[in-house]
């Protein structure tokens, strides 16, 4: 479950999220729908060339400073920080570390948050062994940021088997 | 001669058509698919001797399909700036694949309708191209040649989030159709602003001629999808031209409106540029565009037969900055770029008829 943000003008649930990349800065602000229509941000009545630097400037918003987690991916080596600067991933574990923060972009991007459309033959054939694997580096990573050093280095080698089972299903 | 030479001189390319009459409002459609490899860092982060490593792979894999004829692939560090502008102006490669031109490479066919960028944002973009509004068939080809290229890559994919792009705006389908239009009446009767707007709540964006930041100059816009994970690949073509085909018909109505409330100035401004275009002696890219695209509006207004409509198109490409320096094979300054450029439109437009003012608009 997600954990529900407060409003950053008042402290009601927000239910408006607002983010936008400005200078290849992503941008964050929660509001909850009193504050937002107050600021005229929902609705009709959305300004022509809607600017959301000027919205929070001139609203005394300030962007909020999502909790930064120390996370870093240890296959590419990107870091939240370079998350939130770039907005771009280094490679396809960044999927699996970055898991939070991404759906809330991807929330904000996109008409759904799964996929629909083609599928790569070859991911049909491994799909089972790949979502396990996908599981077991979410495991992993939650393991380690908890400090779970034992559950970390069983998930490590599970991890390691099933990438032999998923080599073994590509080349057949 | 060199390769690039070769590529550059070839007429008989998809974009500068010149064989096939395009639409009154559409140029041009394309549609790219974004791809990643499969247990390889995404392109920014890996390492001059990874990156060659992907070239190397994909640009065997891509050359050895049957979707793509007499394929050429050209290592961006060994073009120079002038010929990295021209596949640009045509565009077949990308701003950023420039930016990064180390281990970065291009793969196209001989028409041009085919060009798969290697190490741009993501390992690959697959992307085919047609003159006139052609979505549904482009999709069709698009489709079957990554298919067939999905048998010796082993592309990035989670069952969530579709296909895996570094930039979190592909993820999914990693589909954006976009289709090149000329849209002169929405601009003369000031509605532009109001299409922008409504199109933008439907998720689509407009931009102008070369993308991202662009001007709109000669009056032509690029509007494609900006979603692409939630809806299958089908889906969001469809929903795009349906779209499109609402602009088309805005962009009629809005032309015929012109000619009827403002004829004389609408008039004044086709025959200005007829002249101006045959006689000038020195023009500048941004003129030309203009007044190319009053000439491409008489075409449309029956004032000038249909098959000047391709010479036209073929103008606009041949106008831009790094054409005119490859057409001079030389190395021109703004001042020479402009006398050059009405040279060359000049010498094309000699043959052109008569304006015929006893047109009837379709």
């Amino acid at each position: 479950m997600a954990k529900s943000v407060k409003c950053c003008l008042c402290d009601q649930p927000a239910t408006v999220h607002l983010t936008q990349i400005i200078n290849n800065k992503m941008l964050k602000v929660d509001l909850c729908e009193a504050c937002a229509s107050e600021k005229g941000l929902i609705g009709a009545q959305v300004p022509p060339g809607f600017s959301f630097e000027e919205v929070l400037k001139n609203h005394d918003l300030h962007p909020v400073n999502a909790t930064k987690p120390k996370v870093k991916c240890d296959e590419c080596g990107l870091d939240f920080s370079d998350l939130q600067t770039n907005g771009r991933l280094g490679c396809e574990h960044c999927f699996t570390v970055f898991k939070q923060p991404l759906a809330g972009m991807i929330q904000d991007m996109h008409f759904g948050q799964k996929h629909v459309g083609k599928v790569p033959e070859q991911s049909l054939a491994s799909l089972n062994s790949r979502m396990k694997l996908l599981q077991l580096q979410a495991a992993l990573s939650e393991a380690i940021e908890t400090e779970a050093y034992e559950d970390a280095a069983k998930y490590r080698d599970q991890i390691n088997h099933c990438k032999a089972l998923v080599e073994t299903e590509s080349i057949s | 001669m060199r390769l690039i030479d070769r590529i550059i001189q070839n007429e008989r390319t998809e974009l500068l058509n010149t064989t096939r009459a395009t639409s009154a409002v559409v140029l041009s459609s394309r549609i790219r698919l974004a791809r990643n490899l499969a247990d390889s860092v995404f392109p920014a982060r890996a390492n001059k001797s990874q990156r060659c490593a992907i070239v190397a792979k994909c640009g065997t894999a891509i050359e050895s399909l049957k979707g793509i004829k007499n394929p050429v692939l050209l290592a961006i560090d060994e073009l120079n700036d002038r010929d990295r502008q021209v596949l640009r102006e045509r565009h077949l490669i990308s701003k950023e694949l420039c930016e990064e031109p180390e281990g970065a490479a291009v793969v196209m066919d001989q028409r041009q309708g085919c060009s798969v960028m290697i190490n741009e944002e993501d390992h690959l973009r697959i992307q085919f191209l047609k003159s006139g509004f052609n979505l549904k068939a482009l999709w069709k080809k698009v489709d079957a040649f990554d298919s067939q290229l999905e048998q010796s890559l082993n592309f990035a994919f989670s069952p969530e989030y579709g296909y895996l792009t570094a930039c979190p705006t592909n993820l999914g389908t990693g589909l954006r159709a976009s289709v090149m239009m000329h849209l002169p009446g929405l601009v003369l009767s000031g509605h532009m602003e109001r299409v922008v707007r409504a199109v933008n709540h439907l998720g689509i964006t407009v931009r102008g001629l070369f993308g991202e930041g662009s001007e709109a100059s000669g009056h032509v816009f690029q509007i494609s999808n900006q979603q692409t994970l939630g809806e299958s690949e089908a889906t969001i073509i469809e929903r795009l031209a349906q779209v499109l085909k609402t602009v088309i018909d805005q962009e009629i109505n809005a032309r015929f409106c012109q000619l009827e409330q403002k004829s004389i100035q609408i008039l004044d401004q086709i025959g200005r540029s007829y002249g101006l275009l045959q006689n000038a002696y020195h023009i500048s890219s941004d003129e030309a565009m203009n007044r190319l695209s009053f000439l491409r509006l008489a075409v449309d207004f029956n004032m000038l037969p249909d098959k000047c409509r391709v010479l036209i198109d073929r103008l606009f490409i041949a106008c831009q900055p790094a054409h005119i320096q490859a057409a001079a094979a030389a190395q021109l300054d703004a001042d020479m770029r402009d006398c050059k450029r009405a040279e060359i439109i000049r010498e094309e437009l000699k043959q052109l008829p008569k304006l015929d003012m006893n047109f009837t608009a379709n």
